[in-house]
């Protein structure tokens, strides 16, 4: 409040500690650990990208947040009024929590796969102006999904207490899940970002294989209507091992077997790094095509 | 003002990881060592997976290369403002582009020491229906700055781009201008290393442009390197002390702006 306009305007603010970085281009050899160390320096990036996400989709709508409450309900009604009769003869008591529990899940892994293509399309525009690093804009794609797929709980909580399933200590170990389906889902986005940069119509051909993929894992249905000799199918699907580990502690209030645990870890853990080295592979390649 | 041999400086820099060389190399902001970008246009754009696959298959394939730039080398000191001018598709904005690390070259080394802030089209990462201040704290991360960083300038940003009485507003009420002065505010709120400049400095009425030339020159008399490219000749001789020629990606002339703004129009 002392200065002057004119003093203000000469006092020039530098950033400590950058003016010892150097940038060279010749040397990029490990792109998938350089590209770990960039991100890290843009996690405030991170942060505000996913801030923009949920505040430009709650902001312009009357009922705001609500939305993502009255969504997931109004299907369950209708869900439940179209397949609680088809399913009769097995225990349809507490179905509206076994399809919601998975339905959460699944929306969460759709939405944030489709968003991290999206995002990194979005950012191209960016890309060609200014230096990001850009596994930021799939990764915030999965940030929000994670926003949004904890709020969703709220709606899931209402409809466990009033379809009567009490919650269990079971589901203290829900971020287990959701961290591996996260990772998981981190990875075929990074990996389906990578083609959508080139190939625009992989966008599209990725609705198509979802919805088969919808209808192929145990989400509506349940596990046991699945012929014994069809099963091997169900077995190499791996949203078959996440749905089940997140499904149970909220629907039976039990954990997973072990081993349901053990092949989700090595396939999220697998696909992560894949997807990984895949984008980063080809992250130089990106800024000319964006 | 000696030249660096390049020889030395290549050694210095490349025996070293992550670390600005000591001694006298260490004012040396931007070397360029025989830089070249390709571009690889195709003849016909093959957009989906599934056309790309048939025409695989087929052996139909076929792109044309287009040097964007062709060996070139440069070396710009600390604190130098160098004008870059030539017709369009000379390989300008490509040059800047490969000192904001935004392409990597296809040959050739491109040596940047220190922070380097692109002021191509501000607010480019504008969000309409986010606040202004909730946009300034986006486009000062996507600029690398943390935000801690920019709650410490925040104030002096709103001031600069003189818009309190709009900050709490969504962008899609601001005018261009409007956005334009907070793009500027927001992108010049910590003095860079190496700015780059790209036809922008027309920001906003003569008042907040006369501000904006005195806050880059501000910069420059503290030590920051210029690189502007502009149509503008006047803008050159006013900012720079040193001008580049570009011609189908390569330079054509390389010297004091007067010189170089009479051959170039000249040609």
């Amino acid at each position: 409040m002392i200065e002057t306009p004119v003093q203000a305007q000469a006092v020039v603010h530098r950033r400590s500690g950058r003016s010892n970085v150097v940038y060279d281009s010749a040397r990029h050899r490990m792109s998938f650990l350089e590209e770990i160390h960039e991100t890290w320096a843009y996690r405030d990036l991170l942060v505000q990208l996913v801030a923009r996400d949920i505040k430009s989709r709650y902001k312009r709508s009357a009922l705001g947040i609500a939305w993502t409450m009255l969504n997931p309900l109004m299907m369950m009604v209708v869900l439940t009024l179209v397949f609680s009769s088809v399913f009769r003869q097995w225990d349809t008591h507490h179905y509206p929590v076994y399809l919601l529990s998975a339905m959460v899940l699944w929306n969460f892994f759709s939405q944030s796969t489709t968003a991290a293509m999206s995002q990194l399309l979005w950012g191209g525009a960016l890309l060609g102006k200014i230096y990001v690093p850009k596994a930021i804009f799939p990764l915030a794609a999965i940030g929000t999904g994670l926003v949004n797929l904890v709020i969703a709980l709220v709606p899931l909580m209402v409809i466990m207490l009033v379809v009567g399933v009490w919650p269990s200590w079971a589901m203290l170990f829900l971020p287990v899940p959701i961290v591996l389906t996260a990772m998981f889902a981190l990875g075929l986005g990074l990996a389906l970002s990578t083609l959508a940069v080139v190939f625009s119509d992989v966008v599209d051909m990725y609705q198509i294989v979802l919805s088969a993929w919808f209808f192929l894992t145990p989400i509506i249905y349940p596990e046991s209507i699945v012929p014994e000799g069809e099963r091997l199918w169900m077995y190499l699907n791996p949203m078959y091992y996440f749905v089940n580990l997140f499904r149970l502690p909220i629907y039976e209030g039990t954990l997973a077997d072990p081993m349901t645990l053990v092949v989700a870890t090595v396939v999220s853990v697998a696909t992560l790094a894949l997807g990984w080295v895949l984008f980063t592979g080809r992250i130089d390649d990106m800024a000319y095509r964006l | 003002m000696t030249q660096t041999p390049v020889e030395e400086l290549i050694t210095l820099t490349g025996s070293q990881e992550g670390e600005a060389p000591a001694g006298p190399d260490g004012d040396v902001a931007v070397h360029m060592d025989n830089v070249s970008v390709v571009y690889r246009v195709p003849h016909e754009r093959i957009p989906s997976l599934k056309e790309y696959a048939i025409r695989r298959l087929r052996g139909q394939f076929t792109y044309e290369d287009f040097w964007a730039l062709r060996d070139l080398s440069l070396t710009v000191r600390r604190g130098e403002s160098v004008g870059i001018v030539g017709s369009n598709g000379a390989g300008k904005s490509t040059l800047l582009k490969v000192v904001a690390r935004i392409f990597r070259p296809t040959q050739g080394r491109v040596i940047v020491r220190g922070q380097v802030v692109p002021l191509l089209e501000l607010g480019a990462a504008f969000h309409p229906e986010l606040t202004g201040v909730e946009n300034v704290y986006l486009n000062a991360t996507l600029l690398g700055y943390t935000r801690k960083e920019t709650e410490a300038r925040f104030k002096d940003i709103v001031d600069f781009a003189e818009l309190w009485d709009f900050i709490d507003a969504p962008l899609r009420t601001y005018s261009s201008g409007m956005a334009a002065r907070l793009g500027f505010a927001t992108g010049t709120a910590w003095a860079p290393d190496v700015l780059i400049i790209d036809e922008i400095l027309s920001v906003g009425d003569d008042a907040f442009q006369r501000k904006s030339r005195a806050r880059i020159r501000a910069f420059q008399e503290q030590g920051s390197t210029v690189l502007l490219v502009t149509h503008d000749p006047g803008l050159v001789q006013a900012v720079c002390q040193r001008a580049l020629w570009l011609d189908h990606g390569q330079i054509r002339m390389d010297g004091r702006p007067e010189e170089v703004l009479a051959a170039y129009a000249a040609r």
